[in-house]
C-alpha cells in the first residue's frame, strides 16, 4: 500500500529542480512528481513549463499523452490487470470483467471507499504465466476469479 | 559446511511466490542463499536449485507448503522427491537450446560482477579493447547479427553508419520498451544478467566513439528497473565503464509506440513519443540530433559473445540471412511456457508441440500470433513455417521480437482481429492518417462485419482499409497492425460470419 504526500507547492518545486538540469528532464520529473503525490497534479504543468522553458500547452501534451500519469491520487491500493493477448489466451478478459463487477469501478475507476483503484496494462512481460496483475508493485501470476477475490478481500 | 541454495528473483518466479520460498529456505539450517534471474521454465517456477558434488540439482515447481518435506527428503544434499528434477542442464527443454545470449541467465547471481566475470563475462569487451574499434565493428558486421527487435537490420552496417558519421557528441541508446505481448527477454536478462547489457553497450560505445549510453526502459518492468540500476552503479564503481562513456537508465511511462525508434528518440528527449518521419535516419541524426545508434537489448547483449567467441562462431549457427541464435518466447496458452534460445530455423510447429507440449488448457491449438501485436496470427496448417525473418515475411507475418502466443479453440477470431484494431487506436502516436483514423474505422467496420451488417461490402472494405494503413502509415504500428486483423480473416473467415455464429450458439 503506497501512501503519497498532499500537494505541495514547495515539494513540487523541489521534485523539479531536482531534475531540471538534466537532458530531456520531462519524463524524470513526471515520475518523480507521481511518485511522491500519486498523481501530476495541475498546479505542477505550469511550474514544469517555467522550468524547462515550454508553454503549458506543450506540457499538458506530454502529460497527457503517457498513459502512466494520473491527474488524481490513486486509492490505497492499485490493482493492475494485463489485457494484452498472452493474458487473453488464458481467460483475462473474463477475469477483468468480473474484477470490474466486483468492484463496481470501469478502467481507471476508484472504488466507492477509496480502497482500490483499477488500472490496465498492455503486458508486465509475465506471459508465460498469465493471467498477470500486479497490485501495488507485487507481481501476481495464473490469476482468476477466486485469487482476486481473495486477494482484493485484503485491499481495505 | 553450508549449503549453498539459488532461488531466482526474476519477477515471474516472485509472481508465482518465490520470495516466500527463499526466505523460508533462508531459516532452514545452515543456507547460503543466492538469489538468481531465472532459466526460463516458467511451469517449474519457482524452481529451486541446490549446490551438490555432482552439480546443481533443481527442485520445482516448489510452494511453500513443500519446504518442510524437502527438507526431511535431504533436499540440501540432492535427495529424492516427487519434485526432484535432477540436472537442470539435463531437463529436455534446457538441454535442446544453444544458449548464448542467455548463457548466464538463470545461473548467476545478478548483480555479483565476480559470478559475472567466472562465467566468461566482460571477455568480449576485452577483446574490443585489444583488436580496436574498426575491427570490433567487423567483427559484428561479419557475424550476420541483425536486429533483434523485429526490423532485423544489419548491427555491423548500423554501427559502421554511426561511427563515420561527424559528430562530437555520439550515442548509444538500448530500446528496452519491450512492449510486445508475449515478450519477455529483454525484462529476463536485465532482472537476471544485467551486465551482459553493459558490457554489450560498452562495446557499441567503444566501437562508434560514442560518449554516453541511455537505456529506454517501460516503467511495466519494476524489478528490472532496479535490478538494472543497481548493476550500473557496481559497473561504474568497479570501472567496467571506460572513462567518457557513462550509461543512464530512463524509465518509459506507458506509451506502446516508445518501443518505435524514432518515438522513443522523443521521449527520451522529453518529448510527446511521436513518430519521426525518415530520413533523417538516427545514424546521422538521432538523440538531440546528435548520431544514435538504437538497438535493441538482445541484439546488444548478443554482442559480447560474438566478440568473445568470433563471428564465425555466431554465423555458423542459422539458417539463410537469419544468423546466430534468438530468444524465443514461448507464451500464453502452453503447457511448458518459458524462454528457448536456439539457432534460427526452427518451425513454428516444433516450438509449440514439441518444445511448448501443446495448450495448457488441453483442448487443441488454433491460432499462434509470433511477434507481438502487430505479428500475424497463423493456423497449424502453416506450423512447418522456419524460424527466420524471411521466411515469416514470406507468409505475411513477422517474427518480431520473439514472442509467440498459442490461443486454444476457445478463441474467436474477429474479436482478436478487432482488438488489433482497438489496440492501434489507443496506442497510435497520432502522427499520421492511416494509423489514428484508420484504426478507430477499422474497429467500427468489424464491429459491422460481425453484427452480419452489409456483410461482403464491409469485408471489402475492410481490406480496402488494411492495404491503406500498411502502404500509408509513418511506422510499423500503423503499418503492421493490418498483419493480425488480415491474418485472422484469411484463416479463419468462418469467425467474421454471422450465421455461423448463430448456428454455433
Amino acid at each position: 500500500m503506497a501512501t503519497y504526500e498532499a500537494w505541495s507547492e514547495a515539494r513540487g518545486a523541489e521534485i523539479i529542480a531536482a531534475h531540471a538540469d538534466q537532458q530531456g528532464a520531462t519524463l524524470p520529473i513526471l515520475h518523480a512528481l507521481q511518485d511522491m503525490f500519486g498523481c501530476v497534479p495541475a498546479q505542477a504543468v505550469p511550474m514544469i513549463a517555467r522550468a524547462l522553458n515550454l508553454t503549458r500547452a506543450e506540457v499538458h501534451g506530454i502529460v497527457s499523452f503517457y498513459h502512466d500519469f494520473r491527474s488524481e491520487p490513486p486509492g490505497r491500493h492499485v490493482l493492475r490487470l494485463c489485457r494484452a493477448e498472452a493474458c487473453q489466451s488464458l481467460g483475462a478478459d473474463a477475469v477483468a470483467a468480473h474484477v470490474r463487477r466486483r468492484l463496481g469501478v470501469d478502467w481507471h475507476g476508484t472504488t466507492a471507499d477509496g480502497a482500490v483503484t483499477l488500472e490496465p496494462v498492455f503486458c508486465f512481460g509475465l506471459c508465460a504465466v498469465g493471467p498477470a496483475a500486479m497490485l501495488d508493485g507485487a507481481p501476481l501470476a495464473r490469476m482468476d476469479d477466486a485469487k482476486l477475490d481473495t486477494l482484493l478481500e485484503r485491499a481495505r | 559446511m553450508s549449503t549453498r541454495v539459488y532461488v531466482p528473483r526474476d519477477a515471474a518466479a516472485l509472481a508465482l511466490g518465490a520470495d516466500a520460498v527463499a526466505s523460508l529456505l533462508s531459516q532452514s539450517g545452515d543456507v547460503e542463499m543466492v538469489r538468481t534471474g531465472s532459466r526460463g521454465l516458467f511451469w517449474l517456477e519457482p524452481m529451486v536449485e541446490v549446490a551438490t558434488p555432482e552439480g546443481r540439482i533443481a527442485y520445482g515447481p516448489v510452494t511453500v507448503a513443500d519446504i518442510s518435506g524437502l527438507l526431511d527428503a535431504g533436499t540440501l544434499s540432492g535427495g529424492a522427491h516427487p519434485l526432484r528434477l535432477g540436472r537442470p542442464e539435463d531437463l529436455p527443454f534446457l538441454a535442446k537450446q544453444t544458449r548464448l545470449t542467455f548463457a548466464r541467465c538463470g545461473i548467476v547471481d545478478p548483480l555479483s560482477l565476480d559470478d559475472y566475470r567466472a562465467h566468461g563475462g566482460l571477455k568480449g569487451l576485452a577483446r574490443a579493447r585489444e583488436i580496436g574499434p574498426a575491427a570490433t565493428i567487423e567483427v559484428v558486421t561479419q557475424s550476420g547479427l541483425r536486429g533483434r527487435g523485429g526490423a532485423g537490420f544489419p548491427t555491423g552496417i548500423k554501427w559502421k553508419s554511426a561511427a563515420d558519421a561527424a559528430g562530437e557528441r555520439k550515442y548509444i541508446v538500448c530500446n528496452a520498451d519491450e512492449g510486445d505481448s508475449g515478450t519477455y527477454a529483454d525484462r529476463m536478462l536485465m532482472e537476471g544478467d544485467p551486465f551482459v547489457l553493459i558490457e554489450g553497450m560498452a562495446i557499441a560505445g567503444f566501437a562508434v566513439g560514442a560518449t554516453k549510453g541511455y537505456v529506454y526502459t517501460r516503467s511495466e518492468y519494476p524489478h528490472a528497473i532496479a535490478t538494472f540500476n543497481a548493476a550500473l552503479d557496481i559497473a561504474r564503481r568497479e570501472g567496467v565503464l571506460a572513462e567518457g562513456f557513462d550509461i543512464e537508465q530512463r524509465v518509459g511511462a506507458g506509451a506502446y509506440i516508445c518501443g518505435e525508434e524514432t518515438s522513443l528518440l522523443d521521449s527520451l528527449e522529453g518529448k510527446r513519443g511521436q513518430v519521426r518521419a525518415k530520413p533523417p535516419l538516427p545514424v546521422h541524426k538521432g538523440l538531440f540530433g546528435a548520431p544514435t545508434v538504437i538497438n535493441n537489448l538482445v541484439s546488444l547483449a548478443s554482442v559480447p559473445v560474438i566478440l568473445d567467441k568470433g563471428a564465425e562462431f555466431y554465423r555458423d549457427i542459422g539458417m539463410g540471412r537469419s544468423r546466430g541464435t534468438m530468444p524465443i518466447q514461448l507464451a500464453g496458452n502452453l503447457k511448458y511456457a518459458g524462454l528457448f534460445e536456439c539457432g534460427f530455423g526452427i518451425t513454428l510447429g516444433e516450438l509449440v508441440n514439441d518444445i511448448g507440449g501443446g495448450t495448457r488448457t488441453g483442448r487443441p491449438v488454433r491460432a499462434v500470433q509470433v511477434g507481438g501485436p502487430l505479428g500475424a496470427y497463423f493456423p497449424p496448417a502453416l506450423f512447418d513455417t522456419p524460424f527466420d525473418y524471411e521466411a515469416f515475411a514470406a507468409k505475411d507475418g513477422l517474427i518480431g521480437h520473439g514472442g509467440v502466443v498459442v490461443f486454444d479453440d476457445t478463441v474467436d477470431m474477429a474479436r482478436q482481429a478487432r482488438f488489433a484494431m482497438e489496440f492501434c487506436a489507443a496506442e497510435s502516436c497520432g502522427k499520421c492518417t492511416p494509423c489514428r483514423i484508420g484504426s478507430v474505422r477499422g474497429m467500427e467496420v468489424i464491429d459491422r462485419i460481425v453484427a452480419g451488417d452489409k456483410l461482403e461490402a464491409n469485408l471489402e472494405l475492410l481490406r480496402d482499409l488494411c492495404h491503406t494503413m500498411k502502404f500509408g502509415s509513418l511506422c510499423a504500428l500503423g503499418g503492421f497492425i493490418p498483419y493480425p486483423v488480415m491474418s485472422a480473416l484469411e484463416h479463419w473467415p468462418e469467425d467474421f460470419r454471422t450465421m455461423r455464429r448463430e448456428a454455433a450458439e
